[in-house]
């Protein structure tokens, strides 16, 4: 893909905004289908670091208002598998260095993140997992039970509950980050370099020529592009359906609940997949709680109530104190999953589509890593060091990368 | 919630039933003949519709059966419910499906939603 600097320097965004909303122009060197973090993240890092600004980013509904508002804002790097460290390690480094990247306060916090273990098998794998992190370079302690309790005194490390705290992985560098500071970043950045951001407009289809994609069908007409990349996250399945393209992808839904502003009791990320969920504390002071995802597929940005239920009763067993608390608001994003809780992350049979789906219940940790990986592959034409093992000939050759064990439902 | 009709015990909650993922998908039938490619599209690739879809869920807390639903995923809304494989996708009945909840009779929706 050659470099070709947008025509003109765009009107800066009328006063206050902090993005232009344009009209779509009839062709592009590259459509960005999706304005989540990954979208956001892959038009900023095509302008800022391979210098294709020709790029518009297409969005259903409004900017970051799907999964990217739904997340629960947590990231870490500490997966089993070295192709896993190295593309998650990858975001956690670019993370360390984006608020001065993108020149604003993200509310980065690297207050770590514990995984439970509940039984002698959890520990075994968490052991395991620690051992595998450090290899590859990434922070990594297997924490007893009594020092689990010293980093987060209102766990209950008692015997006596359903579930015991026999310990936990920590990985210090963890943490989270504001999702919406994070995507209104990448967006103000991508659009001061040039690139369109066009809300309110759906891809129904591709425009294709043989088996070349050259463009996509939207509600606002068709665009032209060199290359489509696809982040479009649960909802990528409706689009490569048009082209007779099946993908490995279930979409689920994923909920999250939050309580009111509490007094500060929590000062880390604490996970459990055996027991489905995951808590922190945001700045302000709501608790937010992660759940399962819910079993059968769904498009509808809602699941059961019978999830919240479990995720609620684990959390009061785990913290009694969050007895005290109360569910302010649930909601629920849609999430695609892959069969081996990996990625799929690359070029398609399709010449000039790119993919990147299949993050689950974990896309967003990945957000700048990600978006630099796709960047780079649109750009060169093919995959990324990193993204070659997130091929989607791994599901034929049989070279899975699984991560059930690292991301489980709580990634 | 959903509320799933149960061929067998009738409309039961959600939380009784286990979901199986897209409904009649066939064991290959010359198993050893699969190539790769094939093999692949057995194991992996699966329908994921926003819009209806037949699926299995298993009545793990009641009779321990399992049955074929056809399912909205976009608002959720059961249509019904038939005896497993009753009515294999693309090809011919494999006989008569008993169920009460049965989508290719003309009965108003029993199955609920949230």
């Amino acid at each position: 893909m050659p470099a070709l600097p947008a025509a003109e320097p765009p009107a800066p965004p009328p006063h206050g905004r902090l993005w232009r909303s344009p009209e779509p122009r009839p062709a592009y060197d590259v459509l960005v289908v999706g304005s989540g973090g990954h979208g956001l993240a892959t038009a900023y890092y095509l302008a800022a670091e391979h210098g294709i600004a020709d790029v518009a980013v297409l969005e259903r509904g409004w900017l970051a208002g799907g999964n990217m508002a739904r997340n629960t804002a947590i990231i870490r790097s500490n997966y089993l598998w070295d192709a896993s460290a190295g593309i998650y390690e990858h975001a956690l480094t670019l993370w360390e260095g984006l608020e001065d990247a993108l020149g604003r306060d993200l509310h980065f916090s690297q207050r770590g993140v514990l995984n439970l273990a509940h039984s002698t098998h959890d520990v075994r794998e968490s052991v395991r997992r620690v051992n595998a992190n450090r290899l590859n370079g990434i922070d990594a302690e297997w924490l007893g039970p009594d020092e689990v309790a010293k980093l987060v005194p209102i766990l209950d490390t008692g015997a006596h509950t359903r579930h015991p705290v026999l310990g936990a992985t920590y990985q210090p560098r963890a943490g989270i980050a504001d999702h919406d500071l994070v995507a209104w970043g990448f967006a103000a950045e991508a659009d001061r370099l040039g690139v369109d951001l066009v809300q309110g407009c759906e891809v129904t289809g591709f425009l294709r020529s043989g088996g070349k994609v050259r463009g996509v069908r939207t509600t606002r007409g068709d665009i032209a592009a060199g290359a489509v990349a696809l982040c479009a996250a649960g909802r990528t399945s409706v689009l490569t359906e048009t082209l007779g393209m099946r993908l490995p992808l279930q979409s689920h839904p994923l909920q999250a609940l939050v309580t009111p502003l509490l007094e500060p009791v929590l000062d880390t990320v604490v996970m459990s997949n055996a027991v489905h969920v995951y808590v922190s504390q945001a700045p302000k002071g709501e608790l937010v709680l992660g759940a399962g995802i819910d079993g059968y597929n769904g498009y509808g940005q809602r699941g059961s109530p019978r999830t919240v239920e479990d995720q609620i009763a684990a959390a009061v067993e785990l913290y009694p104190v969050f007895a005290h608390a109360e569910a302010l608001r649930t909601w629920a994003g849609t999430v695609d999953v892959a069969p081996d809780a990996s990625p799929v992350i690359g070029p398609t049979p399709f010449e000039g589509l790119y993919i990147n789906c299949g993050w689950g219940t974990g896309g967003y940790k990945a957000t700048p890593g990600v978006g630099h990986v796709l960047a780079d592959t649109v750009a060169n034409g093919r995959p990324h060091p990193l993204a070659e093992p997130f091929g989607l000939e791994r599901f034929t050759t049989g070279a899975l990368v699984d991560e059930h064990g690292a991301a489980a439902v709580a990634h | 919630m959903l509320l799933i009709p149960c061929p067998w015990c009738g409309p039961r909650d959600e939380r009784e039933f286990r979901y199986g993922g897209q409904a009649h998908i066939a064991y290959p039938a010359d198993p050893s003949a699969l190539g790769d490619e094939a093999w692949a599209d057995y194991l992996f690739m699966r329908d994921n519709p926003a819009g209806r879809h037949a699926e299995r869920w298993f009545h793990g807390s009641g009779c321990r059966a399992w049955c074929d639903v056809e399912r909205d995923t976009v608002d959720y809304t059961v249509t019904g419910s038939c005896t497993t494989g009753a009515h294999p996708a693309g090809g011919p009945d494999t006989g008569p499906c008993t169920s009460p909840y049965c989508v290719r009779r003309a009965v108003p929706s029993t199955g609920g939603t949230r």
